[in-house]
């Protein structure tokens, strides 16, 4: 049943790609009823927000059947939960939020483990790959938060206009309320966490409904985050479709969508039925613009590092194409095989440092953006593909048609394609012509065409001369634009997509001008016009005294 | 007849909308609107449009809601004519690059955050602030540097016209275009792909915009309204009282009366204090808009009919009409209706379920003025709380325990003009938030820039893996530089992995 269960999963993927809306999966299940015994006993992996209990008696195992139907009723009741706990005021508490963030830090740190296998289980993600982009970058932000909480929380002195003289002003931040993050499955721990420690951090009660592509993480979050956090304010909702429907149903906050454009507009339209601001955090084909003039070898090694060094390619921010010269192509062709061959070995097929592809739904999809006429046999180096583990090879294409399926979609998978143009410039078009990436990559020590690109080119973020890393710098803001999204996080930018940004205005009865109230007369509009336009404070307040004065004589 | 010409002018107007984008789009690649020279030159067209039109300005709001000329330049030109000059101050402050901070294991990496352009806007606005709530965002969008088409409210024809006919000769036509129109153009503007659409309006409408832009993965904001408390606690001085009662008056009937988003739409009160307020304030109107309101030209018109009948059905319900306690007379032909005041309607009554928007003020009396706090929780979130009172206990209490777009103490509406205050709502009272800087920020997006070179590189980053690349990672993303030095000394063990 768990592999009958994974392939059903896998049917309706809310990955990139699949064209179906949201079929009633649960429903399916629950006709069945002999499936759902044999279900009860393998619970684990997709157990609701039950608790952990495997060793069922069948008066409990009843229940067990009970709870996982995950309808919208269900989820109504969760949120009604969830808002009952964040209207009691005790999210709002900074000792409360600290609490939760230590207990998350402390979770990482205690089931590092745990973590790293779910993950193997998952992806084959090696487990130093893991450790780097998952469990540090988790561990990193929460202690961040725990660390900056304090001074985001203050409220934000602002200036006041002379028009309101005398006032003062601040900003506060306060949470929304309940909210919803819906991760995916490439970085299923971190994609996860991150954006529920901005959501606690901010000061809301969470809802994470976690990808079901990588049910072992799933499961491993939904068992520690009961374990480690406060569960009256922060839940787990495991599932697939017709969960994320329930979900979707309910009113929330927020919204914060990691995934596809297509669920993105799926989520948002969702959202605008209750009027939930949503964050969208897609992906795009993130291009690489590779300059003649660059150090090849360390060039090279950053482009791996970022491709295929990240769950295999399959990343919203690895490098999707490149853009080079066509003298340069032939170099940088050599010098990418022969730093892949240093990392990987001779046989890649064969190295532990490589992720595999999620599930077969998506390796078909990569071979047949490999296997359409006119692009496999452009292949220049790896190509190998191995179905029944999941693997596809580093492979590097050369000049793939641009009409081509590769060069339209998002590749998402361990195929690089290789642009060679006649001028670096004439790479800004091919990009431009597509729509925004989430990032965008340049390798030169050109200046001007730093200059050029980084005025040109719009995208979430980019990086000159190397790849990724502007994801793990706390002080930028990352999230995307156009396609490749909304809104951004990390850091205090966490903090604040989970925050409402409250002016408050504090006025005091002294320096009342009577212009501002009826009955009007022309020589009001021409003390306004002075009050409105007038820079010099000295005059305003001078005109302000003289009409309180005639203020009070009104009276 | 007459309805059949305007449904194929619409027509026109909707087959030109896709060659108008198009033309918009094809500007905007030119890169012209990203330059500051050009944007300056367009927020001084802004201005000198509100300077050289400004009597058919007035007469236009005289004409579509009966504003009164000083309050269309104190609500409208005067408060844009500010933006317009905070914007120009502070232009290049804004598009300059921001440097964002890094921890020092990244050198020699630097790290910056660029605003730029989204592309082509929408901003679709509203009819009780024509020209506020159009030039306001537009202001936003053209200081960002991006193309706009607006799209101001049929329901102020004579507005809309005036802002679709003379305020693109002030402004670059390649990059600005006025669409006027009712329902069927809005569908079909909804129908395109743009960069980012803000809207005024109502909830209804802005779920409708939301929904629509779902499809092009636009993203919105929504400038929405709700029902706007006013607390006012008990005042020692009687100056401060007096004051109060003013400005809560001229919250709810000074803003086109009471049909503004910000306006107060009710006022909370201590019981034992209500029967003096209502014969404070009684008083306070009379001085105000005098014996005959409508003849004093101090207070606008109800919008259209449809308003009228609106607000007049709030005010059938038997109940509600009991508790009227000053004013309630209505005149259908001149769409007037005369400052009114009601004192402990029914709360299950539309006037207290629904967004008043007009000149009909409820006052709801309380125990205890603490018990406001749960009063305003019950309702959905406002777009802005005024809150009356020394006590500095209830402030605290107010900005911890309650939400709303904005909070403001003891006054009403200035918020609205605080150019380094964030405008907007939260919850049902919409998201976004513009006015100075945010607003240039709305129509912006942060790009992240981060640049390297090739000196130096950490070579634990790449494959193949082992427990030494793992514990310096370890000790990277922690910044913990000691542990990196002694690793890299081959002073600290690597730690050791099951």
């Amino acid at each position: 049943m768990t592999s009958l269960s994974l392939e059903f999963f896998h049917s309706c993927s809310a990955g990139a790609g699949s064209t179906k809306a949201f079929p009633n999966s649960f429903s399916k299940r629950r006709i069945r009823p002999s499936h759902i015994q044999t279900h009860v006993s393998l619970s684990c992996s997709s157990r609701i927000f039950s608790s952990y209990s495997c060793s069922a008696t069948l008066s409990s195992m009843a229940e067990e059947v009970e709870k996982q139907t995950f309808d919208v009723e269900r989820a109504a009741l969760l949120v009604q939960e969830l808002r009952g706990s964040f209207n009691s005021g005790k999210t709002k508490d900074y000792e409360w939020r600290i609490s939760q963030l230590k207990g998350i830090a402390k979770m990482v740190e205690e089931k590092e483990q745990e973590i790293i296998q779910a993950l193997h289980e998952d992806l084959s993600k090696p487990e130093s790959e893991a450790f780097v982009s998952e469990i540090s970058m988790t561990k990193g932000s929460c202690k961040l938060a725990i660390k900056e909480l304090n001074r985001w929380m203050m409220p934000e002195k602002a200036k006041t206009p002379m028009t309101t003289y005398p006032s003062s002003a601040e900003i506060i931040s306060e949470p929304l309320g309940v909210v919803l993050v819906i991760s995916t499955w490439n970085y299923p721990f971190l994609l996860s966490l991150d954006p529920v420690i901005g959501a606690v951090a901010a000061g809301n009660a969470v809802v994470l409904k976690p990808s079901e592509i990588a049910p072992a993480t799933s499961s491993l979050i939904a068992k520690l985050l009961e374990e480690y956090v406060d569960n009256s304010a922060i839940r787990v909702v495991e599932g697939a479709v017709a969960e994320t429907s329930a979900l979707l149903e309910q009113k929330w906050d927020k919204i914060f969508y990691t995934g596809s454009g297509r669920v993105g507009r799926i989520v948002m339209a969702a959202a605008a039925k209750h009027l939930t601001p949503v964050i969208l955090e897609l992906g795009g084909k993130c291009p690489v613009i590779v300059d003649s003039n660059v150090n090849l070898q360390v060039a090279a090694r950053r482009i791996i590092a970022g491709k295929w060094g990240c769950t295999n390619g399959q990343a919203c921010i690895a490098p999707d194409y490149i853009v080079t010269t066509k003298d340069f192509a032939p170099k940088l062709i050599d010098a990418l095989r022969d730093e892949l061959e240093e990392f990987f070995g001779k046989n890649p097929m064969e190295s532990k440092d490589l992720s595999r592809i999620v599930n077969a739904y998506h390796f078909i999809r990569l071979t047949k953006l490999l296997d359409e006429a006119k692009v496999s046999d452009k292949i220049v180096l790896g190509g190998q593909r191995d179905e029944k583990q999941l693997k596809i090879a580093p492979t590097i294409l050369l000049d793939v048609p641009e009409e081509s399926l590769m060069m339209n979609e998002e590749i998402f998978g361990p195929l690089l394609p290789i642009l060679a143009v006649e001028n670096l410039e004439d790479g800004f078009d091919v990009i431009n012509s597509k729509s925004k990436p989430l990032a965008a990559y340049l390798f030169t020590n050109n200046e001007q065409l730093k200059k050029h690109f980084v005025r040109d080119i719009s995208a979430g973020g980019m990086l000159i001369n190397d790849t990724i890393l502007h994801l793990t710098v706390s002080t930028l803001p990352f999230g995307g634009v156009g396609e490749s999204g909304m809104g951004s996080y990390h850091g205090k930018f966490s903090f604040d997509a989970f925050s409402h940004k409250k002016a408050v205005l504090y006025r005091s009865f002294d320096g009342d001008a009577s212009v501002r109230y009826p009955p009007y007369t022309p020589g009001k509009l021409r003390l306004l016009k002075a009050l409105m336009s007038g820079n010099i404070i000295v005059i305003i307040l001078a005109l302000i005294r003289w009409l309180r004065s005639a203020d009070k004589i009104d009276q | 007849m007459e309805m059949e010409m305007e449904m194929e002018m619409e027509m026109e107007i909707v087959r030109d909308l896709e060659t108008k984008m198009e033309e918009l789009r094809e500007y905007y690649r030119s890169g012209k609107t990203k330059e500051a020279s050009w944007r300056k030159s367009q927020l001084k067209g802004v201005l000198t449009f509100l300077k050289e039109r400004e009597e058919e300005i007035f007469k236009a709001l005289k004409q579509d809601i009966g504003k009164h000329h000083v309050e269309a330049y104190r609500d409208e030109i005067g408060i844009l004519i500010k933006s317009v000059h905070f914007a120009l101050k502070h232009l290049k402050k804004w598009m300059s690059i921001r440097k964002a901070e890094l921890p020092w294991v990244a050198y020699p990496t630097t790290a910056e955050v660029v605003p730029e352009p989204l592309g082509l806007v929408l901003i679709i606005s509203s009819w009780n602030l024509p020209f506020g709530l159009s030039l306001e965002p537009l202001i936003g969008a053209l200081a960002a540097g991006n193309t706009v088409v607006l799209k101001p409210s049929e329901l102020s024809p004579t507005c809309s016209s005036l802002l679709a006919n003379a305020l693109p000769n002030y402004l670059d036509n390649n990059a600005v275009k006025v669409i006027q129109g009712g329902a069927a153009v809005g569908e079909q503007l909804l129908e395109q792909k743009w960069d980012k659409i803000l809207f005024t309006g109502s909830a209804r409408v802005g779920r409708i915009v939301m929904t629509a832009a779902a499809k092009h993965l636009t993203p919105v904001n929504l400038e929405l309204g709700g029902k706007c408390p006013a607390i006012l606690d008990s005042f020692s001085s009687s100056w401060d009282r007096e004051h109060a009662m003013k400005r809560i008056l001229s919250g709810k009937y000074g803003t086109c009366a009471g049909q503004a988003c910000i306006g107060i739409d009710y006022v909370l009160v201590e019981k034992k204090l209500a029967s003096s307020l209502v014969e404070s304030l009684k008083m306070l109107v009379k001085k105000m808009y005098g014996e005959n309101p409508k003849e004093s030209n101090s207070i606008a018109r109800i919008i259209n009919k449809q308003h009228f009948l609106r607000l007049k059905s709030l005010l059938d319900d038997p109940e509600v009409k009991a508790s009227v306690v000053y004013g309630g007379s209505l005149d259908e032909d001149s769409l007037f209706i005369e400052p009114t005041i009601l004192l402990d309607p029914p709360l299950d009554a539309a006037i207290m379920t629904d967004e008043v928007f007009g000149p009909l003020l409820p006052i709801i009396t309380l125990k205890k003025i603490e018990d406001s706090i749960e009063f305003v929780n019950s309702k959905p979130k406002a777009l802005a709380l005024y809150v009356f009172t020394k006590n500095e206990k209830l402030k605290k209490r107010i900005i911890s325990e309650t939400s709303s777009g904005s909070v403001t103490f003891n006054d009403a509406i200035v918020q609205y003009a605080a150019d380094t205050l964030p405008f907007g709502g939260v919850g049902e009272s919409g998201f976004g938030k513009y006015h100075g800087k945010f607003s240039f920020d709305m129509f912006s997006h942060e790009k992240a820039v981060l640049r390297r070179n090739f000196l130096i590189d950490f070579w634990f980053r790449f494959p193949p893996w082992n427990d030494y690349k793992l514990q310096l990672f370890e000790s990277f993303y922690l910044f913990d530089y000691l542990a990196i030095v002694l690793l890299v000394l081959g002073l600290k063990k690597p730690r050791r992995c099951p």
